[in-house]
């Protein structure tokens, strides 16, 4: 990290609840998608998001772009709040490039009007311009100015994901927020698409948030990772110091799950069990604890405190120094 | 594709009516009363078709007549469209209390007759060509509002209309611009049915004599007239009778046509 580096995007304690009604006579219930997230992205960086389905990954998406407000807590892009950033500037800012590149492009436009829409939403340049600016992008990222004028039908999964990629990049955001951008491709074309993503972040000095469940996806290319529970951060480091030295039980279970191209190699048994926790019914103390293999008494009751590690931090009894003595008090409740 | 052909040359027929027709419609010759069509015995081809009780020459009525059928089937289409499409697109973009009331709104649409609502109303206002179609067009864009709220519904969880969202797009260009071109398919289809339905109803109102009024040529004004001779002279009856189910029958066709070409996945 160099002495320019400054922070673009903070998260501080970020919750995000849905009210759920769950039948007619039953009261609605709350669901905790995101609770209490802190995340500071200094520029240049690149942040890997991962986590199983369900933890809430793209709804702290979807509030970063501004599309869903947070209950509470502060977003701030470029030392601004969220809230008071207009719509229309903040997408000048940050754009996303979603995971299933059959949705996420309109299959009634061409690929010339998806890619410039941005443009002529924005207002930038004339017509001529604009078209021209399109074609260049479209040169960008490696495909043929013949694909202009055709429809997203024509092209296949790794084409329509350089598509979208390309309509991200065409007003040059600072931002970019990938949320799981190869998942719904084939594995020949998922490695292009993440070397185009690296090339762009040299050429265009982007910032990327990186959502996904796949940890080679996010060991390839992020400089930071944070891992996610139930709406929570649990672990947070560089991305060497994370890979070299997992922490978090959950860190180490996800690490074990990473598919391997070995023939004859079977699926390793993360040791998680088969169990979801359900986001109504939260488990009390630390969220992780009825799947953890390392759980302790205390895990059960309280829930623990950030403890620092190399990097970043854990979310963690068996590092948190407070909660080892928590631990022994435990014990000798358990004696007496 | 008979169906767009077919639907094609009534209208050119609609168009050339003034070409085409031997006759002036509107005006008889009482010493030619009840001529029969030209294929039974007694039948010239000065009046191909003969002619009805007050001795105006049928085919040319039947000419004129089809510009009413189609205008009242495109007039109708265009307003309950306009109207249906905007309700559905409204509901199913926002959910929740709009598309509460929206339902609420189809539910007691669907809930009035439609025959017995737009006779009291023509009735109350008056039968004329406009009245007809202001009428019909207030009463049937249900179908319309049902099946685009449905369609936009579908549409709006795609990532596409996220991604607009965060190019920062107003809602309206949303609506209109991304999500309703979506929804053409089905609405042409559901249009054609319209415009037929709303022919049939025009007929019927016609037949029951609030809709359009003589002289005008009308299809469904032929059939009321001729039904006192339905014993005599069959054809009065029938003539207007086929041309009402050719009409509709390519109309519906045409919509079958549109709906298999339309499909997106098969654009190439």
């Amino acid at each position: 990290m160099n002495d320019s580096a400054s922070t673009i995007l903070e998260l501080s304690d970020v919750v995000r609840t849905f009210s759920v009604s769950r039948g007619i006579f039953k009261k609605k219930t709350k669901l905790h998608a995101v609770s209490g997230v802190s995340l500071s992205v200094q520029k240049g960086q690149v942040w890997g998001l991962v986590g199983e389905s369900g933890c809430g990954k793209s709804t702290l998406a979807m509030m970063i772009l501004g599309l869903l407000p947070a209950t509470s807590g502060r977003i701030t892009v470029n030392e601004k709040a969220l809230h008071q950033w207009h719509q229309r500037n903040l997408s000048r800012l940050i754009q996303p490039v979603f995971q299933d590149p059959y949705s996420s492009l309109n299959p009634r436009k061409t690929i010339g009007q998806i890619v410039g829409l941005p443009l002529r939403v924005h207002e930038i340049g004339s017509k001529e311009d604009q078209c021209k600016k399109v074609k260049e992008m479209l040169e960008m990222v490696g495909l043929s100015p013949r694909a202009y004028d055709s429809y997203p039908n024509q092209l296949s999964g790794g084409q329509r994901q350089r598509v979208a990629v390309a309509r991200a990049l065409i007003m040059r955001p600072q931002i970019v927020l990938c949320d799981e951008p190869t998942s719904a491709l084939d594995v020949s074309v998922q490695s292009q698409i993440l070397n185009l993503l690296i090339d762009f972040r040299q050429k265009l000095d982007l910032t990327y948030l990186l959502i996904s469940h796949n940890l080679a996806v996010v060991e390839h290319m992020a400089t930071h990772i944070a891992v996610m529970y139930l709406g929570r951060i649990v672990e947070m480091a560089d991305t060497d110091s994370l890979f070299a030295n997992p922490r978090h039980p959950y860190t180490r279970a996800l690490l074990k799950s990473v598919l391997l191209p070995e023939p004859g190699k079977r699926v390793t048994d993360p040791n998680l069990g088969l169990e979801f926790p359900n986001p109504f019914d939260l488990p009390t103390g630390c969220k992780f604890h009825p799947r953890c293999s390392e759980a302790m008494p205390v895990c059960r009751i309280t829930a623990p405190d950030a403890a620092t590690s190399p990097g970043g931090y854990v979310e963690c009894h068996l590092y948190s120094e407070t909660s080892t003595q928590d631990r022994n008090i435990d014990h000798s409740k358990e004696i007496a | 594709m008979i169906g767009g052909g077919l639907l094609l040359l009534i209208c050119l027929a609609a168009l050339a009516a003034p070409l085409l027709a031997t006759h002036n419609p509107y005006l008889g010759e009482l010493s030619d009363r009840l001529i029969t069509p030209f294929w039974n015995s007694g039948g010239s081809m000065t009046h191909p078709l003969g002619t009805d009780s007050l001795g105006r020459d049928y085919l040319s009525r039947l000419l004129y007549g089809a510009r009413i059928s189609l205008i009242i089937g495109l007039g109708t289409a265009a307003i309950s469209g306009i109207i249906g499409l905007t309700l559905g697109l409204v509901a199913g973009y926002f959910g929740g209390r709009v598309d509460m009331i929206i339902t609420y709104l189809i539910s007691v649409r669907l809930s009035l007759p439609t025959i017995v609502v737009s006779l009291a109303v023509v009735q109350l206002l008056g039968g004329s060509l406009n009245v007809v179609i202001m009428v019909l067009g207030f009463i049937l864009w249900d179908r319309f509002a049902i099946v685009t709220r449905s369609a936009t519904q579908q549409i709006r969880s795609q990532d596409f209309v996220k991604s607009a969202q965060a190019v920062g797009c107003s809602t309206m260009r949303i609506i209109f611009k991304e999500i309703a071109p979506n929804v053409m398919n089905q609405f042409i289809v559901i249009a054609t049915l319209e415009a037929a339905h709303a022919i049939l109803l025009e007929a019927a109102l016609s037949f029951l004599g609030v809709g359009v009024q003589p002289p005008t040529p009308s299809w469904g004004l032929m059939i009321n007239q001729g039904k006192t001779l339905l014993f005599f002279k069959p054809w009065l009856v029938t003539i207007p009778g086929v041309a009402l189910f050719v009409l509709v029958l390519s109309i519906n066709l045409l919509g079958d046509g549109v709906r298999d070409v339309t499909a997106p996945e098969q654009r190439n």
